[in-house]
């Protein structure tokens, strides 16, 4: 097998980093979304927070997944 | 012109405050305790400790707010029935909504006694969220994942549980033949991965963060100008970092909480 490249040093950071560009995306269109829900409806307060706090979490999990691989397969 | 600095200023600058002088980065060795004694074959850590002292301040806490109710309720009983009515009324009741009640029991205790762990985390003297141990939440998650497979088979039926995870109504026929695996592996397996890992992940950031930034102070340290401005700024980001992890703390134990009710209420009520 020919190498075309190699990287060293610290991959897990690089791999944390590409992990977190979907999630990040994805929690700014929730919240910006979430915020102008509210402000359209102020009173549907209570059930809007609590999806947009929802779906915060199910897309932050793959950050997160991606932040702790690189401590559980090393550095 | 604070690059040129650094680079003009010898190494020492930074003082000489850690072995050999270099900088120690915390890894995973700082959520890893030595027993402090052993009874048997268990052996009590520092985390094992905290967790111990979290059940008995939770439990403590709240037979205090109740052991004499009184219909006006004051003092503690009132701080308990706010707590009582947040998760009964905000998270049982909506989320699960008919027969939310029974689960209430559950839920509470998984919100305050996961918020107490977490809260450990920036406690003066304790400063170890302990639920950045992993098998914590693990056992946490799996708890939730014998209470809402077993009450799903008994609601819907064996055959009736899987065919409504596997099977959302409502789409065209060749699309399940993609579907229903993934929704079956997302919901049997990821999910009570996810749930675990999203608690543990939060807590284990967050300590390593401030760990960092707490090393970092010191490591900067040094009776230099440039020396105690950057062991200041460190510092400043710890308290930033702290304020941060209390909103954070409180946040991952209602998501934890909210998440539980979820899927109760997804196998107590099939999608329709």
């Amino acid at each position: 097998m020919t190498l075309l490249a190699e990287l060293s040093g610290s991959i897990g950071s690089v791999g944390y980093g590409l992990a977190a560009i979907g999630p990040g995306v994805g929690i700014g269109i929730i919240f910006g979304q979430g915020v102008q829900a509210i402000a359209r409806q102020p009173e549907a307060y209570g059930v809007i927070r609590q999806n947009m706090l929802l779906g915060f979490a199910l897309a932050e999990a793959l950050a997160l997944i991606g932040f702790v691989v690189p401590f559980v397969y090393g550095v | 012109m604070g690059l040129s600095l650094s680079a003009a200023l010898p190494s020492s600058a930074w003082g000489c405050n850690f072995p050999e002088c270099t900088f120690p980065a915390p890894g995973t060795e700082i959520f890893f305790f030595d027993n402090v004694f052993s009874i048997g074959p268990f052996g009590f850590n520092k985390a094992m400790i905290q967790l111990f002292i979290g059940a008995i301040v939770v439990i403590g806490f709240f037979w205090f707010a109740f052991r004499k109710p009184k219909i006006v309720p004051r003092g503690a009983q009132n701080v308990g029935e706010v707590g009582y009515g947040f998760i009964r009324d905000g998270i049982a009741r909506d989320v699960i909504g008919k027969g939310g009640e029974r689960f209430v029991p559950l839920l509470f205790t998984f919100f305050f006694f996961i918020w107490v762990l977490n809260f450990m985390g920036i406690f003066p003297t304790l400063v170890f969220p302990v639920t950045s141990v992993f098998a914590i939440p693990v056992a946490f998650a799996l708890i939730v994942y014998l209470t809402w497979v077993p009450l799903g088979i008994a609601k819907q039926g064996g055959w009736g549980f899987f065919k409504n995870i596997m099977f959302p109504p409502g789409l065209p026929k060749p699309l399940y033949i993609i579907l229903a695996p993934i929704e079956l592996i997302s919901n049997i397996l990821v999910r009570p991965f996810t749930h675990c890992v999203r608690l543990f992940a939060n807590m284990f950031a967050g300590h390593l963060l401030i760990v960092t930034f707490t090393v970092a102070a010191w490591y900067l340290f040094s009776p230099t100008i440039i020396g105690l401005l950057g062991s200041a700024v460190s510092f400043v980001v710890v308290l930033a970092l702290t304020a941060f992890e209390l909103l954070i703390q409180a946040l991952q134990a209602y998501i934890f909480t909210l998440l539980t009710a979820v899927y109760i209420s997804g196998a107590l009520h099939a999608e329709h």
